[in-house]
C-alpha cells in the first residue's frame, strides 16, 4: 500500500529535490502552542514532520531534546494527547507525512494494537522507535507494517555491510541514517562521510535515505541534502523554541515564529541542493 | 494467569536474552553491533579454561575469596529462631560484592581490546570496584553518578578520585542511579568504538543480565560448599536485598533448582509502599527501560516514576529481568523493607555482631528480623551481607544525630 510518505518522496523525486524533515517535540512547550508550531511547519517548507513522543528517559537524546520532553510532560502531555494533536493537524493538512519518533515504553503501556489502530486513524504515517532494533521486530515493527504504518529504521555508522540487510529488511517509507555515533544535538555531521555512507546504504535498498543528527545550519542542511534524499533537523529547532520562552518556560508571542523562521531558512538550504544522483 | 513451571529455573535466558517475557535487547541501533560482539566474546571466554583460571587467580589473591560464611550467634540468640549465617561479601576487596562482577567484565574488556571503561553507580560501590580494577589494569575509567548520590556517598566519590577515575555528577532527571545509567548509555552511544560499558547489576540489554549473574554466582556456589561443610546440608532459606538485584541473583542462582530452599528478595520500601519507594515488583508493572523489559515504577502513561530509598544502591525504579521472571513463576518471594526498618537493622547488626553493614543489606537484615523468629531453631538462614557500611557512616551519623535532638 502507498502511504503519505511514499507519495511525498515520489513527488520530491519528480521535482528532483531532497526532503526537508523537521523534528519537534509534541506538547512542547504546551499542547496548544505545539499544535500551532506543527501547523506552521509545512508552510515554512517542511516536507516531512517528525513528532517526538515525550519520554522521561530518552537515552539516545541530548540535553535539548530531553528538556523539551520534560517541558511537555510537565504540562500534562501524554501519548493520547500526541495522537489528538495529529488528528487536529490533519483537519488542516492531509498531505504532509507525520512520523512519530520516540521510545517504546509509552507505546507498550498504551497497548500495541490499540496504539496502532489509534495512530492510523489519527493520521500518522510512520514510526521511528529508537530502542527497537531489528532483534525486537516482533514487538512493534511487524504489527505496524500489518496496520499499514511505515516502520522507519535508524542505520548508524556502526551498522556494517553485514548487518545492513537485517536493519533494512522490515524498513519502509525511508531509511534514517544517523550521521554520527552519538546523541542528538552533539557533534556536527560531516558531509563527506555522510556521502559515502548514503552510497553504501543505497547499494542495499531502493528506499529514500534521509540523514539526521548534527545538522543545525542552512549550509550544513544544504551539504547533507546534496548527498541524501532528505536532511533532518531537530535540536536546532527545539533550541530556537526554547530561546523564545519566558523566564518560567512558557510560550510567548514569539514562540511559533521563532521555530517557523528558522525552518524557512533551513528549508532554503535544503532546496538549494541538487538531489543526490540515484 | 497460569504460568507453566519450568523443568529448571537455571537454564535461562533463551538465545534472544528472554526470561519469560522479560529481558531482551531494547537499545539504539548504534549499540547493537557492540552488544552482539560482547555476547560472542563472553561465549568464547566461558569456553576458555585460561579465562577461568585467570579469574580464579584474581578472585583468590586480589579480591580475597572465598568470603567467609559466618554464624551470627548473637543475632540468632536475639531473634530466637532460625540459625542465621552471614555471607560476608563486605569483606571483599573494595567492600562489596560488586567486585566479583567488575573483575569478570574487565577481563572481558581486555579480551575485546577496549581501553576505556565507563560505569554507572548509585552507592558508589560499583564505581569504586570499577575504578579499582581499571587502576590495576591501567585502563581509563569514567563513572557516572547522580548528583544526589554524589552528595550522600562522599567517601566513595573520594575513593574513586584517588583511584584515578573521573566521576561525572549527573544533573538530569532525579539525579540518582536511573539518570546515571541514562548518561552512561549516552556516553556509550557516543564512544562505542573504544569503550566498554561495565554495568553494575543484572539489568540492561542481553547479555548483561546473564553475564553479571554468572560472575556473581560465585556467592551462591561458595555458600553451598560452605554450608555443606559446617552443617552438612543445604540452607533452608536465603535472603538478599535488591536494587537491580545482582547480589541477590548471585546468591540465589545456584539454589534455584533446590525446592527445599526458600528464597526471599528484599526491595526498598522507602517511606512506605503507598508513598515514595523503590520497590519495583511490589509497586510496579512490566515495562521497557534501559535495554530490557522488566518490572518498573511508572505512571499510567508509561513515564518512569521517581524512586526513593535511603540507600543509594537500591534507589532505582527497575529490577533485573530474571527477578521479574522469578517473581512471576513464583520461585522467589519478593518482600520490602522501609528506610526506618533498614536503619533499625543497621544499628542492631552493628551492636550485636560488631559488623557495620551497608544500608543496602540492612534492608535484608530487616526482613531477617521479621522472618527468623518465626522459623524453628534448626532452620538454616543465609543472608547476603553484600557490603560494608563505611560509605554510609557519615549519612547514618547525620540521621541519628538529627533524631537524638
Ligand atoms: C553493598 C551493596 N549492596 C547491594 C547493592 C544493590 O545492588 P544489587 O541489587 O545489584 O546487588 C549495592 C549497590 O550499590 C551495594 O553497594
Amino acid at each position: 500500500m502507498t502511504t503519505r510518505i511514499d507519495t511525498r518522496f515520489a513527488e520530491l523525486k519528480k521535482d528532483g529535490r531532497s526532503a526537508f524533515v523537521t523534528f519537534v517535540m509534541a506538547g512542547d512547550p504546551d499542547p496548544a502552542t505545539s499544535l500551532e508550531i506543527v501547523k506552521a511547519l509545512p508552510k515554512a517548507g517542511a516536507d516531512v514532520i517528525e513528532l517526538g513522543m515525550p519520554f522521561t528517559d530518552p537515552m539516545a537524546d541530548g540535553p535539548s531534546i530531553q528538556a523539551a520532553g520534560l517541558r511537555a510532560l510537565k504540562l500534562g502531555m501524554t501519548l493520547k494527547k500526541t495522537l489528538d494533536l495529529v488528528r487536529d493537524f490533519r483537519e488542516v493538512d492531509n498531505a504532509t507525512p507525520i512520523v512519530l519518533m520516540g521510545y517504546y515504553n509509552p507505546i507498550y503501556i498504551y497497548g500495541v494494537d490499540k496504539f496502532l489502530g489509534d495512530a492510523k486513524s489519527a493520521g500518522i504515517d510512520g514510526l521511528i522507535i529508537v530502542d527497537l532494533p531489528p532483534e525486537e521486530d516482533d514487538e512493534l515493527c511487524l504489527p505496524a507494517m500489518k496496520a499499514g504504518l511505515n516502520f522507519i529504521r535508524l542505520a548508524t555508522p556502526t551498522t556494517d555491510d553485514k548487518r545492513l540487510p537485517a536493519v533494512l529488511a522490515n524498513t519502509s517509507g525511508f531509511v534514517y541514517y544517523v550521521a554520527i555515533t552519538g546523541i542528538t544535538g552533539a557533534a556536527a555531521a560531516d558531509a563527506t562521510a555522510v556521502s559515502a555512507a548514503v552510497a553504501r546504504i543505497k547499494r542495499h535498498t531502493q528506499l529514500p535515505v534521509c540523514v539526521g543528527f548534527g545538522i543545525r545550519t542552512p549550509e550544513s542542511a544544504r551539504a547533507i541534502a546534496s548527498h541524501a534524499n532528505g536532511a533532518v533537523v531537530g535540536t536546532a529547532l527545539v533550541d530556537a523554541l526554547k530561546n523564545s520562552l519566558d523566564a518560567e518556560g512558557r510560550a510567548t508571542g514569539k514562540t511559533v515564529n521563532a521555530v517557523a523562521e528558522l525552518a524557512v531558512s533551513l528549508a532554503q538550504g535544503v532546496k538549494g541542493a541538487q538531489q543526490a544522483a540515484e | 494467569m497460569n504460568i507453566a513451571k519450568p523443568n529448571s529455573y537455571r537454564s535461562g535466558p533463551d538465545e534472544r536474552g528472554h526470561f519469560g517475557i522479560f529481558g531482551g535487547r531494547f537499545v539504539a541501533e548504534t549499540l547493537m553491533p557492540l552488544i552482539l560482539d560482547l555476547e560472542k566474546a563472553y561465549t568464547a571466554a566461558k569456553a576458555d579454561p585460561a579465562f577461568q583460571a585467570e579469574m580464579d587467580g584474581y578472585l583468590k589473591n586480589y579480591v580475597g575469596r572465598p568470603s567467609p560464611l559466618y554464624f551470627a550467634e548473637r543475632l540468632t540468640e536475639h531473634l530466637g529462631g532460625a540459625k542465621i549465617y552471614l555471607k560476608r561479601e563486605e569483606l571483599n576487596h573494595t567492600g562489596s560484592h560488586k567486585v566479583n562482577n567488575v573483575l569478570g567484565q574487565i577481563m572481558l574488556a581486555r579480551r575485546m581490546g577496549k581501553k576505556r571503561i565507563i560505569a554507572e553507580t548509585g552507592a558508589g560501590q560499583h564505581g569504586v570496584a570499577t575504578a579499582t580494577l581499571c587502576a590495576r589494569f591501567g585502563l581509563e575509567c569514567v563513572v557516572y553518578m547522580g548528583a544526589v548520590d554524589v552528595e550522600r556517598q562522599q567517601p566513595n566519590v573520594i575513593r574513586m578520585a584517588m583511584l584515578g577515575a573521573t566521576v561525572h555528577p549527573v544533573q538530569s532527571g532525579t539525579r540518582t542511579l536511573k539518570d546515571a545509567m541514562n548518561e552512561a548509555l549516552r556516553d556509550w552511544v557516543t564512544n562505542v568504538h573504544n569503550t566498554f560499558y561495565c554495568i553494575g547489576t543484572v539489568a540492561g540489554p542481553h547479555p548483561y543480565p546473564t553475564l553479571v549473574r554468572d560472575f556473581q554466582s560465585i556467592i551462591g556456589s561458595e555458600t553451598r560448599t560452605q554450608m555443606q561443610e559446617v552443617e552438612g546440608r543445604l540452607p533452608d532459606s536465603l535472603i538478599a536485598c535488591i536494587g537491580g538485584g545482582s547480589n541477590a541473583m548471585g546468591l540465589f542462582h545456584p539454589f534455584l533448582d533446590d525446592p527445599s530452599v526458600e528464597i526471599f528478595g528484599v526491595e526498598a520500601a522507602g517511606h512506605g509502599l503507598t508513598q515514595l519507594h523503590a520497590a519495583s515488583i511490589a509497586g510496579g508493572r512490566p515495562g521497557v527501560l534501559h535495554g530490557n523489559r522488566t518490572y518498573l515504577l511508572m505512571d499510567a502513561d508509561g513515564q518512569i516514576q521517581d524512586a526513593h530509598s535511603i540507600s543509594a544502591g537500591l534507589d532505582y525504579p527497575g529490577i533485573g529481568p530474571e527477578h521479574s521472571w522469578l517473581h512471576e513463576v513464583g520461585r522467589v518471594n519478593y518482600l520490602s523493607a522501609t528506610d526506618e526498618e533498614a536503619l533499625a537493622a543497621f544499628q542492631l547488626l552493628s551492636k550485636l555482631e560488631g559488623i557495620i553493614p551497608a544500608l543496602e543489606p540492612a534492608h535484608a537484615i530487616a526482613k531477617v528480623m521479621e522472618l527468623a523468629p518465626k522459623r524453628p531453631r534448626d532452620h538454616l538462614m543465609v543472608v547476603n551481607l553484600s557490603g560494608r557500611g563505611d560509605k554510609d557512616v557519615p549519612q547514618v551519623g547525620d540521621i541519628l544525630k538529627g533524631k537524638s535532638k
